[in-house]
């Protein structure tokens, strides 16, 4: 809304005189603005809505919502809250130490979001990996995508004023969490993965203790069904809301469980296998419809895929055998660049690394699916009630502090 | 799934029953009678009888009940006894904190988690009263744009609303605050407050959240009093009478609910949507508008706002017990008080003590209360429940339910009661008795 600042001292005689004459030759000389900025004139039936950052139903981000009643007229997402340099910071420390730091934008996520990373040095170095690492760091990496997706699931559940699928997901997760912590040694943060390989060999009793817990993880979210997914108010609620269509998932370049929920059949898992994906059987799940149910219950269907390719994968490892290359100390890359790119929980992770000849990267940029993803928002929010925000916003798959960096 | 908690122990049990009466008395000792002999010092001892009341005489009279009994005979007939304590404020308050910890409990349970345990040592029986000293310790922060007297008075008005609804809600025969004749549309009255109330303190906090909040529960409480009062007209056609209390007294035979299961069920759904309840809790949808219209209150002021919405939840059950659950009709399970007591006193070692006017309550009234109580508990589970188990729908479906689908079923319901009476089956001269 256009206010032109009158005098900020009204005196009696003004008050009882109103100023017309001034205020109509300040309203028509145009108001001075820094070069840039233009005033924006607004319909006085909007109300702006600032949807965050400190707000239950945001994250860590801002939606700036101006609604007309009840229907969202525009949206324009603000991420930036949680911006923490990691590609500047990786450009200091060299190839081994950027590991602990490069994890953090996703800590439930952190095996997924260094797979990259850690195949495009081992590009760069020259290492080849051991057959046994490479196992275990599907079934590493197939594990935190099922400990992301349900704590999305259990936010997606809260966001949807459903406080028991907040809290059922959230108890599930110690399952695999307990599993990742005896693997590991730490239940998030895990720091696993290091080029040449995996930290630590597994625990003995491992396979059949992680068999054991994902066939009892996979039966407990199935129960998720009745609950949740075939619940009459949440499909009303969700169907039809945010529709996203085949053609505009593609032009907008959204990635992962969206692009799949909207028909496309794209999984880097399967188009551009890495490491032993190849050798296990790895489907996807695809959905045509491009609601938010559909974007909420592809990655449900994720992660009973995900046990199945852990269950593969534990009966293909090979039962001995190093796990990790020993590499010089501070090693050096070449003259080189190298591009890598997985499938994350929140869709295709990708991650550029350009090296100059020096123990440090030049460059390490990160493509994240979060970011993709939200760049969809605004376009499904458009003439969506108020009360489809949450729903549509979250079924995004989107993490605020990946987003960020 | 691990458990967190130990397991239970009578011994444990005992023994923190026991440590926290030990710190009580203890408490009491060290605080009360220093302050009770401060007191004392200042005022002139009256003389009774002829003999000076001290404070041993005093407390000698206390303990026996030949003097203290007509005192609280005399107490309990007054308006104020009724008000304060039972089938008023007190009683209903009592009912209120009880079903916020039971809320607590049983959603834990169904959420596979513990729930409130360590506050109170027995499974945390006084984290209500943690929450509340922590609401009083709280800053109350008023917005700066804020109207402030209207902000000030909207939660005290609002559980002053909440109590007289509590007021009209007959709990035994002859045990009512305000026995009006046209109770019932005095309860229409009280219900239609609440929006007013709420539209007041979300307007005058001058914020957006609290706005959207406000309007919301407008059109919710407004679309869904209609089929509220619709789907009671069919209990006041077969009765022929708005009073509550004859509306529970003519269900001695079976309780409506027999023969009204729509009406029921439309004023269940109904009374969720006044409650704000789970599915239909849209004005404080916390992840759309941040708590609706309680976004700006804090402190005691959220306290309040809390304490009216449970009395309401305990006003709403009760409403629904008394017109379609039979009231406080139930079988005579309380026993009948024992005669032998005032003829031939209780016999305690070496002393009889002869107690004259001891039966406070009757045996109606008694076993009436008895079965209010359990009646209206069983209502106030059945509301907690879709809290576990629903998400929240949309304000657009909300008024949909509320507009084509309850009120069309509300008028079932009139024409089901409508044909009952005109049969002959139901109602004043009808087959079955009532």
């Amino acid at each position: 809304m256009i206010t032109t600042a009158t005098t900020d001292t009204p005196t009696a005689t003004t008050a009882a005189a109103p100023p017309a004459p001034a205020a109509a030759a300040a309203a028509s000389a145009a108001p001075e603005l820094p070069p840039g900025l233009a005033l924006q004139k607004v319909d006085e039936r909007i109300m702006t809505l600032n949807v965050g950052p400190q707000h239950p139903g945001s994250g860590h981000m801002r939606i700036i919502v101006q609604i007309d009643g009840d229907h969202i007229v525009a949206c324009d997402p603000d991420p930036g809250y949680v911006h923490r340099g990691e590609e500047k910071m990786a450009e200091y420390r060299n190839y081994i130490t950027n590991i602990p730091h490069l994890e953090r934008p996703v800590i439930h996520d952190s095996c997924n979001i260094l797979y990259p990373y850690v195949l495009g040095v081992e590009e760069l170095l020259g290492i080849e990996t051991p057959e046994r690492a490479k196992y275990v760091r599907v079934i590493a990496a197939e594990l935190n995508r099922c400990i992301y997706t349900m704590y999305w699931l259990a936010i997606y559940g809260i966001f949807l004023g459903h406080s028991t699928m907040f809290m059922w997901p959230a108890g599930d997760r110690e399952l695999l969490i307990d599993l990742m912590e005896k693997m590991t040694g730490a239940r998030v943060t895990h720091a696993h993965f290091v080029p040449g390989g995996v930290r630590n060999d597994l625990p003995p009793n491992f396979e059949d203790v992680c068999l054991r817990q994902v066939n009892y993880f996979e039966k407990r979210i199935k129960e998720y069904a009745d609950i949740f997914y075939d619940n009459p108010i949440l499909i009303s609620r969700t169907r039809e809301t945010g529709v996203l269509s085949r053609q505009d998932a593609i032009r907008l370049g959204t990635t992962g469980s969206v692009l799949r929920a909207s028909g496309v059949d794209y999984d880097v898992r399967k188009k551009e296998p890495y490491d032993v994906y190849d050798e296990l059987d790895v489907n996807t799940n695809v959905m045509t419809a491009g609601d938010s149910y559909a974007r909420s219950r592809v990655p449900w269907l994720d992660m009973m895929e995900s046990c199945n390719i852990i269950r593969s994968a534990l009966e293909k490892i090979p039962k001995s055998g190093s796990v990790r290359v020993k590499l010089k100390p501070n090693p050096k890359g070449g003259n080189d660049t190298v591009y890598k790119r997985v499938e994350s929980g929140r869709g295709a992770l990708g991650c550029y690394i350009v090296s100059d000849g020096k123990p440090e990267p030049y460059r390490v940029k990160m493509s994240v699916g979060s970011f993709r993803n939200l760049i969809a928002l605004p376009y499904l929010l458009k003439g969506e009630k108020l009360g489809n925000m949450p729903a549509v916003y979250w079924s995004l798959n989107y993490w605020p502090v990946e987003a960020d960096r | 799934m691990s458990v967190i908690a130990p397991d239970f122990r009578l011994s444990g049990f005992i023994r923190s029953i026991l440590d926290n009466a030990f710190w009580a008395l203890l408490l009491a000792n060290l605080v009360g009678i220093p302050a009770i002999m401060m007191v004392l010092f200042y005022i002139e001892m009256p003389v009774i009888n002829g003999e000076l009341l001290t404070p041993f005489l005093a407390f000698t009279w206390l303990a026996d009940p030949s003097r203290i009994l007509p005192i609280v005979h005399a107490f309990m007939a007054t308006d104020l006894f009724r008000v304060m304590a039972f089938p008023g404020f007190g009683f209903a308050a009592l009912i209120a904190a009880g079903t916020i910890f039971v809320e607590r409990k049983l959603l834990a349970k169904l959420q596979l988690r513990v729930g409130p345990f360590y506050c109170g040592k027995i499974e945390g029986i006084l984290q209500l009263m943690g929450d509340g000293l922590k609401l009083i310790s709280k800053e109350i922060i008023i917005p700066a744009k804020a109207d402030k007297p209207i902000f000030w008075v909207a939660p005290v008005i609002f559980v002053a609303t909440a109590a007289a609804f509590v007021a009209l809600i007959p709990v035994a025969p002859g045990w009512v605050v305000a026995d009006v004749d046209l109770g019932l549309i005095a309860v229409f009255a009280v219900i239609g407050f609440f929006p007013i109330i709420t539209i007041l303190s979300a307007w005058s906090a001058n914020s957006k959240f609290p706005f959207i909040g406000g309007i919301r529960a407008l059109f919710q409480m407004v679309s869904f009093e209609i089929p509220l009062i619709l789907s009671l007209l069919g209990v006041v056609i077969l009765t022929g009478t708005l009073n509550l209390s004859e509306i529970a007294a003519s269900q001695s035979v079976f309780p409506w609910i027999i023969f009204l299961p729509v009406g029921a069920v439309v004023f269940f759904t109904t009374m969720l949507a006044e409650l704000e309840r789970i599915p239909f809790d849209l004005p404080e949808a916390e992840s759309e508008i941040v708590a609706g219209w309680l976004t700006e209150f804090s402190g005691m002021m959220y306290g309040l706002v809390q304490l009216g919405t449970y009395l309401k939840l305990y006003a709403f059950a009760a409403l629904f017990v008394v017109l379609f659950l039979g009231g406080w009709h139930g079988p005579m399970v309380v026993p009948p008080f024992p005669e032998e007591i005032l003829t031939e006193g209780i016999v305690m070692g070496p002393v009889t003590a002869k107690i004259p006017g001891l039966p406070l309550f009757t045996q109606e009234m008694l076993n009436g209360t008895l079965w209010f109580v359990l009646k209206t508990v069983g209502v106030i589970f059945f509301i907690l429940l879709p809290r576990g188990v629903f998400p929240r729908i949309r304000i657009d479906m909300l008024l949909n339910l509320g507009w084509s689908k309850l009120i069309g079923l509300a008028f079932v319901n009139i024409f089901i009661a409508l044909g009952l009476l005109y049969a002959g089956v139901l109602g004043p001269g009808g087959m079955l008795p009532q």
